[in-house]
């Protein structure tokens, strides 16, 4: 019992979570904008340091009531200061996690893992990326899926959280010779190739900042 | 990097500053980065929105006003605006007979037009229609791309479907109107110069002085091809033919022949470039029945050129004739 209570999630863990997502966009703010500036239009670190930060300043002093309500807070922040395309795709994958969340208090893994799997449908849903696409997506869908299977075959949380970060990441990776086929960097065609997508690079440090804080 | 500002970012905020100031028949929400028609909304009138990154002037906001948009939002340079500026816009301008979003076709504005109709039809009781405006040529392969870029048709079809908004039409009939102006319009641009985002102080790309960029983006996109400069008469056939080539046009079709400055170019040169324009187009048998000559669609001080044309019927010059009065297209009225 307290072995399943430990990987509970709370409002508590995943503002933390939040919080340290936040504070490594802030630290790789120009990192991110270096990989954009190479195919993209050189303002994606800036986007979402401008977004996170907004994140945590709305949070300041408020408890949300439930991971759903800190998740809605999230997404309708990065909605409405991020801009771009990074605005409605980080924002929409936020919102849909928050529904997948509901109103309860904690969620359990298997929640958890199948409101990220909500969130990725809604970044689909809206970016309308394939796999191989270089997006967000090729970092993204690999993480979900790593995590639903742990989670679904029993292992603990933070196991899951370790693959799932490790999947990110050589999808991030992986984004580096293919051709983009999305977004600003589309119009590049061959001379996309043998760059790391941003978007890929962000979703591996949300998953980087998981296993810190959630794991 | 020179420029007349005062701080890099409070480019966008001051700016529209200077907006209010000078037309005083708009009305500016700062908090919103919105320029409102000042009469707006209009009882039974289709409100018609439009908006994307700054550093386009005059698009958007120089073309809000009488017979043209009746909302402008405006984002941060080069960057699209956010939702709830568009939904705050649309809930503003609506007169009881629905909104046209007016969206160029780039991946940003795409999205947020899209979160905010979304959250328009969950929020409010107001009907709103999207047409997405996607007329350059100069990206061939749309399928494994975003497609299509938005750009000179833009301020074409804000005219011609202000005026069929301003003339009573239905919100079904304007967009139907839009669409059909974005159909028979296409574009090309081309580069001599690199431009400036004010936040990012140095140029978006290099382009040396022997260089043009053919089919350029006016967000500094790259186009077709990177050739050395070139006189007037054969860059005016680099950007005329592939439009040609693109909509089979017949001889005794009518155009309207839109030459349009990217921000650095003198009237001069695009003077020079329309006489260009109007002998490879008579060479076709191309009919012009209205021309535009101007920077209306720019891209910051880039210097350089793009070509518009759109085939147009009765019903279109009708609308393109229709009075208008806003900043920066101002006849009839």
């Amino acid at each position: 019992m307290t072995d399943t209570l430990g990987s509970h999630l709370g409002v508590a863990e995943l503002s933390r979570w939040i919080h340290d997502f936040a504070r490594l966009i802030s630290e790789n703010k120009d990192y991110l904008t270096a990989l954009d500036s190479a195919i993209g239009d050189a303002d994606h670190g800036i986007n979402m340091d401008r977004g996170m930060t907004a994140v945590v300043a709305g949070l300041d002093g408020v408890q949300p009531s439930s991971p759903g309500d800190l998740f809605k807070h999230v997404g309708m922040t990065l909605v409405s200061s991020v801009g771009g395309a990074s605005g409605p795709l980080f924002g929409t994958f936020f919102l849909r996690v928050a529904a997948g969340c509901g109103d309860k208090a904690v969620i359990e893994p298997a929640v958890f893992a199948a409101a990220l799997r909500s969130g990725l449908d809604g970044v689909v849903a809206r970016g309308k990326a394939e796999a191989g696409d270089k997006t967000m997506y090729d970092a993204l869908e690999p993480a979900v899926s790593k995590l639903e299977g742990s989670v679904q075959s029993g292992r603990s949380l933070a196991e899951g959280l370790r693959e799932a970060c490790a999947a990110a990441e050589s999808g991030r990776d992986a984004t580096i010779p293919l051709l983009a086929r999305k977004g600003r960097a589309s119009y590049l065609g061959e001379r996309s190739v043998g760059h790391q997508d941003p978007g890929a690079t962000t979703v591996a440090l949300l998953f980087e900042s998981a296993v810190k804080t959630l794991g | 990097m020179k420029k007349l500002i005062n701080d890099p970012a409070n480019v966008v905020k001051e700016a529209l500053l200077g907006i209010e100031a000078a037309h005083p028949d708009l009305r500016i929400d700062h908090a919103n980065k919105i320029i409102f028609r000042g009469d707006a909304p209009r009882r039974g009138k289709v409100g018609l929105i439009s908006g994307g990154g700054s550093g386009h002037e005059p698009l958007h906001g120089g073309f809000v006003g009488l017979g043209m948009l009746d909302a402008a939002c405006a984002g941060e340079v080069f960057t699209s605006p956010v939702p709830a500026q568009m939904l705050e816009a649309t809930k503003r301008v609506d007169g009881g007979a629905g909104v046209l979003h007016i969206v160029k076709n780039y991946t940003g504005d795409v999205m947020n037009f899209e979160m905010a109709a979304e959250m328009a039809a969950a929020e409010t009781g107001v009907s709103v229609v999207s047409v997405v405006t996607d007329d350059d040529v100069a990206v061939q392969d749309s399928l494994y791309t975003a497609g299509r870029r938005g750009v000179g048709v833009t301020v074409l079809l804000e005219k011609i479907a202000g005026a069929a908004a301003e003339a009573g039409a239905s919100l079904a009939d304007v967009a139907s109107i839009a669409k059909k102006v974005n159909a028979n319009g296409r574009s090309m641009g081309l580069a001599l110069t690199s431009c400036t985002v004010p936040a990012a102080g140095k140029p978006t790309f290099e382009l040396s002085e022997q260089e043009m960029e053919v089919g350029i983006g006016i967000h500094g996109e790259p186009g077709r091809q990177r050739l050395p400069l070139e006189p007037a008469s054969q860059i005016a056939a680099r950007l005329v033919e592939p439009i040609l080539n693109d909509l089979p046009y017949q001889r005794g079709d009518a155009v309207i022949a839109f030459v349009n400055g990217m921000g650095g170019t003198p009237l001069l040169e695009l003077y020079l470039m329309y006489h260009e324009v109007d002998r490879i187009l008579k060479g076709h048998g191309v009919t012009v029945a209205r021309s535009l000559v101007g920077s209306y669609i720019t891209s910051l001080e880039m210097a350089g050129c793009s070509v518009t044309l759109l085939r147009v019927d009765d019903e279109t010059l009708r609308l393109w004739d229709a009075p208008v009065k806003t900043p920066a297209l101002r006849w009839g009225a």
